[in-house]
């Protein structure tokens, strides 16, 4: 029971973190309609920014999220202006381009980064990395902790954003129909571009986070990519909410999984879960929760 | 002129082994050979039907396993996994077609890129079979470049002319309404997910062809080496890409420049910045055509980005818009 419980702690707190992993791609995914193919790279990106930090200036990771996130949106908005919106325009025979150049643009940053950093294994060793409290037998990571409770600070702005916002109201606009959102006179490629930063920066708020307790290394977005399309599979395309719950499964089945079957199946979990959606609830939880 | 170009091609093609022998450069061209294998298998079902394959190391390691299996288990020469290879990676195919083709578009992509992690995943795990990340080292059978060389040479042929062979009949008509417009090809009676399933398991066949040749002639795989996200499955699409979707010779040319450009980098541009290095004695720049050595991935990333800028359509696909920049074919193809 205690192992049990234990499990279910460590995979609701990693779980918030897949959230905001997951706002991200689905915010993309639902305005322009294509799958951000170097997201967990961006992320990557975020992660190696947070470790500058840490290491040559001696910002405290937490703080490190106003260096990672404005500096992520640039980069996305940067690569959804110079990339993605031209492919608009640019005649071809293969509609999947836009997906096509994010493999390029991921390819590109994760080589960049091994330019700089080398392959080697980096991680951010702070004060509070190892230390955890308990809450009757169950202990808690603090870093993580504090990471989850942000995440959620994050994702419960990002809903008031979406939902009382102009900007947001037009995000979702744009999102559900962007034929109509141009008519009411919502500037639809500003939009897209401003999108793809906001993702950026929150998936470089969850690799931020993830620092004081992870390590990094260049390669470390593929992964990380892969489990955002699961969470986003999961929730169902474009659900913001679905995402949430799409975070918290697979951070759940990663728990479980790794405590009761075996660590060396932590990545096959993920992908096992994506097909048995597939095939069992193709529109994931958006089905469920209509939103 | 156009029209014997593909054979003046050939012709040339099977002398090269006469006229080059040294073993680096029959490598290359064996290399190339089988790439547009997979170039050809990539573009039936991403170039002509539309549905973005991210995961032909599926079907490459696929059959690269097939083959070493044969040698190493059941002591069969590994010669008979070439046709077995390519079956064993329809058996792959087709229950993954059958479940994920329900997707479209960039989920699809995506669902491939899942089944490449998860044969990567099967092959290191299940030591028992694959030997897990030891990999299978079987001993070749021919000493000589030259026999491989034919052989990849015949399978090449036989790709390119089954492919246009089968973009000719109606099953290719299908297959591009599908790319076109799959609503409307439905509508029209089309059954696109037999179609799709059709031109799926086409592609897994000839690269999974592709593998066991591969095993045949490199004579070792492990699971990274044949199910390499960025040097099986993006390779093969680069191959598409560069050299023109949705054309029949787009693969060849595409093999013949992404081999090239591999083989640039790792070389560090044909060993330019080693005689650099040694004519200068600089350690910055020993140190600087090391970080070229290993570029390979940025090379190819860049590439990615530029063609698809650029040249949407690849090569083939895009002559004329390339013609159109040089000074003397664009001026007169314009006037004409």
């Amino acid at each position: 029971m205690e192992v049990f419980l234990q499990t279910l702690v460590a995979g609701i707190l990693k779980g918030g973190l897949y959230g905001l992993i997951g706002i991200g791609m689905t915010l993309i995914m639902g305005v322009m309609g294509i799958i951000n193919l170097a997201h967990g790279q961006l992320m990557m990106v975020g992660m190696y920014i947070t470790f500058v930090c840490f290491h040559y200036l001696g910002i405290d990771p937490y703080f490190a999220l106003l260096v990672s996130m404005p500096a992520l949106f640039l980069l996305g908005v940067a690569i959804q202006k110079y990339t993605l919106n031209p492919l608009i325009e640019v005649e071809s025979i293969l509609p999947e381009n836009q997906v096509l150049m994010t493999v390029g643009i991921g390819m590109v940053l994760t080589e960049v980064a091994r330019f700089i950093f080398s392959s080697d294994y980096k991680s951010v060793q702070t004060s509070y990395s190892s230390s955890s409290f308990f809450i009757g037998e169950i202990s808690f990571s603090l870093a993580l902790t504090i990471a989850f409770f942000i995440a959620v600070a994050f994702t419960l702005f990002m809903f008031w954003f979406l939902l009382r916002t102009d900007l947001g109201r037009s995000i979702r606009a744009t999102a559900q129909d962007k034929d109509a959102a141009l008519l009411m006179g919502v500037n639809a490629q500003r939009i897209t571009i401003l999108t793809f930063g906001i993702g950026s920066a929150l998936v470089a708020a969850a690799g931020t986070l993830l620092m004081p307790i992870y390590y990094l290394f260049p390669d470390i977005g593929g992964p990380f990519t892969r489990k955002a399309f699961v969470i986003t599979i999961l929730g169902g395309l474009g659900s913001t909410v679905g995402a949430i719950f799409g975070g918290l499964t697979l951070g759940l089945a990663e728990a479980f999984g790794a405590t009761y079957i075996g660590m060396a199946f932590d990545d096959m979990i993920g992908l096992v879960i994506f097909i048995l959606v597939l095939i069992f609830l193709p529109s994931g939880f958006k089905r469920i929760t209509k939103v | 002129m156009k029209r014997f170009a593909p054979f003046l091609l050939l012709v040339i093609l099977i002398l090269f082994p006469l006229l080059v022998r040294d073993d680096y450069h029959q490598h290359l061209m064996i290399l190339v050979l089988m790439w547009v294998v997979i170039g050809a298998g990539w573009n039936v079902i991403a170039g002509y039907t539309g549905q973005v394959s991210f995961g032909d190391a599926a079907f490459f390691g696929t059959g690269a396993y097939t083959a070493g299996l044969f040698a190493t288990k059941l002591g069969i020469s590994p010669w008979w996994a070439m046709a077995a290879g390519g079956v064993a990676a329809m058996a792959v195919a087709f229950p993954f077609g059958w479940i994920c083709f329900r997707l479209r578009g960039a989920y699809f992509a995506l669902a491939t890129l899942a089944l490449n992690e998860v044969m990567r995943h099967i092959a290191t795990i299940w030591e028992d079979l694959t030997g897990g990340m030891v990999g299978i080292l079987i001993i070749q059978t021919f000493v000589s470049k030259v026999p491989y060389y034919y052989i990849a040479l015949a399978l090449a042929v036989a790709a390119v002319i089954g492919v246009q062979a089968v973009m000719g009949s109606k099953w290719g008509y299908y297959f591009v309404s599908i790319r076109e417009d799959q609503d409307a090809a439905e509508s029209l009676g089309i059954d696109t997910h037999l179609y799709k399933m059709i031109s799926l398991n086409i592609a897994a066949f000839l690269t999974g062809m592709a593998g066991s040749l591969y095993m045949n002639y490199m004579g070792f795989i492990d699971p990274e080496v044949v199910f390499s996200l960025h040097d099986i499955s993006i390779m093969a699409i680069l191959v598409g890409i560069v050299g023109g979707v949705g054309t029949v010779y787009g693969p060849v040319v595409g093999a013949f420049i992404m081999v090239a450009v591999h083989e640039f980098f790792r070389t560090g541009f044909f060993g330019f910045f080693k005689g650099l290095a040694a004519l200068t004695g600089s350690q910055a720049i020993t140190t600087l055509a090391k970080y070229v050595m290993q570029a390979h991935v940025l090379g190819f990333g860049i590439l990615v980005v530029v063609v698809i800028l650029v040249l949407p359509n690849g090569i083939v696909g895009d002559w004329k818009k390339i013609t159109g920049w040089l000074p003397l074919g664009g001026g007169r193809r314009s006037a004409a």
